[in-house]
């Protein structure tokens, strides 16, 4: 105890312990520094990424060749879509936010097991260099797209091996961090926090944990198949041994698809965080929000086949896949509907974050509602594999997740950094940031439409005005994310002091110092309340030095938390 | 007018325009909650207001009932797209990196160049020689890959007269985007014409006088272009011609 108060005089990113420097990092297994490191390689990924990107619109600017081959633009994309999908979308809000602020909302000093989770960084580390390295060796860069569809994953690239065991301990880390996480859950909730008054952060995280542990060794599974035949000769996937290329299209989607809801429940859980903090008042129905993500895990877990509408799957098949995709909806519409009502009758402080997760709110409406185009037979057969495609999925996933995680920053940077950052800027930067997606993205729905096809190097010239408009809302969308990245560096270096509490946010996160100290609190506190109780507190902080007033309390809240 | 592109514009039609009032209306409700309940404007937050099963119930069956008339808008195009009619006639499809091969019922063949009968109902057997492909002709709304080892599907019926885009929508290696094709539909005679052509014409010839045909435009493409344009490879001696009883006639590869 002298020990945990002695760290918690000074905060985390001060504190030293038994090694110091660069090794305090590595060697860590403080969550909130695991959570940081997580951060700065994720950062990386996605710069590294979204060049990528910027150069493809580049090259789409004219048909035939603008700046680069044929051969290149398929590299491109699908490195493009292999480090977004695999090393930034997937682990990013679990891994750096889950990470960080998990255990401080919910009352605990650290996770469950602070030792593997420094290993799943690791883990992570590793898969994405071998990743990278695979990209790169076997006779150049790798050209399949990321969904390395057979028989040409097998035809083209010589390292399909390689890729698919990179994304093998890509899937271990998320795997073992999300047992971490439901540990956590299930055995770290402070005093008095009932699983209904758990904060919807922690109910979305608890929902995409149990995709990552159930989901992610379909993906491992395929790995040994590959391997059986690539070795063995044991016809599986390949047509010319007898196997099913189909096959691998069902195998891959099983796993890829729950990883899409992987994606957003993280972001949507951040979403019921900002939205009561900024409009002062409790969310509107909580139950709701928190049983309709886990609502999303399950039915997320029986559409895989809707990827698969034109693959000459029974159609039988295609008719259940279909219905099923549009009851996943269900559950989509009532977190919205929930989230715009929170809003309702509240005194509604408009702050950066808010600011974000409105945009947020627009943009993912609009990539939901045109999932219903792909989930009806008739119309996702004509625009299935088009830019109808690219323009849905980069509305749900960066404008959802991406744009989810860019308020995630803004939210919680002042407590995982104790500065603040100039508002103004991260409004103006939003503003730029949606003005170019938009551009950038929606004109794809028309193109796609048109029936220009999905990763193509050259097109048609009727399709060019669309392109050329989407090229230029691929400036401005970089410009406002450089713009906004800059604001949070600048408040980094030379940003004032930010308070405790600077949004007036009710969970535990807020209740202590920013930045947290080492073991987040001196006591661990007893819940008496719902998260987003606002005209009241519902944490008691010190339950020691307020014995008298919390002895019962204390007793009927461990009572009620073990039921 | 085309069955199929008639259903799926009509599904595409209404999903938009129940998409788009669920979008004005969420973002308009937005909108003026934040105006009209912010801190100015209303300095004290309401905290009774934390939820209301008549509204849960209602904003989960309502959208329920929509998306299930969704499914089954859905659901009736693809019948259509499903149900070949037993009059159509039979192409085989061939998706090779990176060109399309047409193969007809009297062994006559083309490659890029698709020639069918004005009015006809025509059905689509997809092949694949080498790696997934799939035969897309966006102004028909219809797609369907094309997968070795296995044979897939697809019909549609030859409405009017026109040239409209093949284009390969599976993505299959370096020229996936030059895997382009026309679907070129000629009043009957012609066809009948053109499709018993064989040994004693000059291959070239062939495609000369096809050529000449003047082709109509119609409302339906939503993507025409001039045939001219295409920068699919397509070659000098693209309609190959092969002679329909010959009895030395090299067998396809499998």
């Amino acid at each position: 105890m002298a020990n945990g108060s002695l760290a918690n005089e000074v905060s985390y990113l001060e504190y030293q312990g038994k090694h110091k420097g660069i090794a305090g990092w590595l060697l860590t297994v403080d969550h909130k520094r695991i959570g940081l490191m997580y951060l700065m390689a994720i950062m990386v990924f996605f710069f590294v990424a979204m060049t990528l990107g910027v150069l493809m619109r580049l090259e789409m600017l004219s048909p035939g060749q603008t700046i680069m081959k044929p051969q290149t633009y398929n590299s491109v994309f699908t490195l493009h879509g292999v480090i977004m999908v695999f090393l930034f979308i997937i682990p990013a809000i679990p891994a750096v936010f889950g990470n960080f602020i998990l255990p401080i909302q919910l009352g605990a000093k650290d996770v469950a097991f602070p030792r593997l989770n420094l290993f799943t960084w690791y883990l992570y580390m590793t898969g994405a260099t071998l990743a990278i390295v695979s990209l790169f060796t076997g006779g150049g860069a790798a050209d399949t797209g990321w969904t390395f569809y057979v028989p040409y994953s097998i035809r083209s690239a010589q390292n399909v091996t390689m890729t698919t065991l990179a994304a093998f301990i890509l899937g271990f880390s998320t795997i073992v961090t999300g047992l971490n996480f439901i540990v956590t859950i299930h055995r770290l909730r402070a005093p008095g926090m009932t699983w209904f008054r758990m904060p919807l952060f922690a109910w979305g995280l608890y929902a995409t944990s149990w995709i990552q542990v159930l989901a992610t060794p379909v993906i491992g599974i395929t790995l040994v198949l590959i391997m059986l035949e690539r070795f063995l000769g044991i016809g599986v996937f390949d047509p010319a041994l007898g196997g099913d290329p189909i096959l691998y299209q069902h195998l891959f989607w099983i796993y890829s698809h729950p990883a899409v809801y992987i994606m957003i429940l993280p972001a949507m859980g951040i979403v019921s965080e900002i939205l009561p903090t900024f409009a002062r008042k409790d969310i509107f129905g909580y139950k709701q929000i928190a049983i309709s993500s886990l609502g999303i895990a399950l039915i997320g877990y029986l559409v895989w086949g809707h990827h698969m509408f034109v693959s000459g799957m029974s159609d039988t098949s295609r008719i259940i896949f279909s219905l099923l995709t549009f009851l996943v909806a269900i559950p989509t519409g009532v977190k919205i509907f929930n989230w715009v009502a929170t809003l309702y009758k509240g005194s509604i402080k408009f702050s950066a974050p808010l600011y974000y997760v409105l945009a947020f709110i627009f943009i993912f409406s609009i990539g939901g509602l045109t999932g219903l185009v792909l989930g009806a037979l008739a119309t996702d057969i004509h625009v299935t594999d088009t830019y109808f495609v690219v323009a849905h999925f980069h509305y749900v996933m960066f404008g959802g997740m991406g744009l989810m995680f860019f308020a995630t920053m803004h939210y919680w940077f002042p407590k995982m950094f104790g500065k603040m950052y100039n508002e103004k800027v991260a409004v103006i930067a939003c503003t730029v940031i949606v003005i170019g997606f938009n551009m950038l993205y929606f004109p794809f729905f028309i193109l796609g439409y048109m029936g220009m096809p999905r990763r193509y190097y050259d097109y048609l010239p009727q399709f060019q005005g669309w392109h050329v408009l989407s090229t230029v809302g691929s400036w401005i969308l970089v410009g406002g994310i450089v713009f906004m990245f800059g604001n949070l560096l600048y408040a980094l270096l030379k940003g004032p002091k930010a308070s405790m509490n600077p949004w007036g946010g009710t969970t535990l996160e807020w209740k202590v110092p920013s930045p947290p100290p080492l073991e987040n609190f001196d006591e661990i506190p007893i819940v008496t309340g719902g998260p987003y109780v606002h005209d009241k507190s519902t944490y008691i902080m010190h339950p020691s030095r307020e014995k008298i007033h919390t002895n019962g309390g204390a007793k009927s809240a461990k009572e009620e938390a073990a039921l | 007018m085309n069955p199929i592109v008639e259903l799926v514009d009509d599904s595409f039609i209404f999903i938009m325009a129940i998409s788009a009032v669920l979008l004005i209306g969420v973002t308009a409700a937005m909108i003026y909650f934040v105006f009209r309940y912010s801190e100015k404007n209303n300095p004290k937050p309401d905290q009774s207001i934390t939820g209301s099963t008549t509204l849960e119930i209602l904003w989960t069956v309502i959208p329920l009932i929509l998306v299930l008339a969704m499914f089954f808008y859905g659901y009736a195009g693809f019948k259509e797209m499903r149900n070949v009619p037993p009059d159509a006639m039979v192409v085989k499809v061939t998706g090779k990196m990176w060109f399309w091969h047409f193969e007809y019922d009297n062994k006559r063949t083309s490659d890029t160049l698709l020639y069918l009968p004005e009015g006809k109902n025509v059905k689509f057997l997809l092949e694949s020689a080498d790696v997934n492909h799939s035969f897309y002709v966006p102004a028909f709304r219809v797609k369907e890959d094309c997968v070795p080892g296995r044979t897939n599907y697809m019909w549609f019926n030859a409405t009017k007269a026109g040239t409209y885009d093949i284009e390969c929508a599976e993505y299959c290696g370096m020229n996936h985007s030059y895997m382009l094709g026309k679907v070129i539909i000629v009043p009957e005679k012609e066809f009948l014409e053109w499709v018993s052509k064989v040994e004693k014409t000059d291959t070239v010839k062939t495609a000369d006088s096809l050529k000449s045909i003047n082709i109509k435009t119609d409302s339906l493409k939503t993507t025409q272009v001039k045939t001219d344009t295409t920068k699919a490879p397509v070659k000098k001696d693209s309609v190959k011609t092969t002679p329909k009883d010959s009895l030395d006639r090299v067998k396809k590869p499998k």
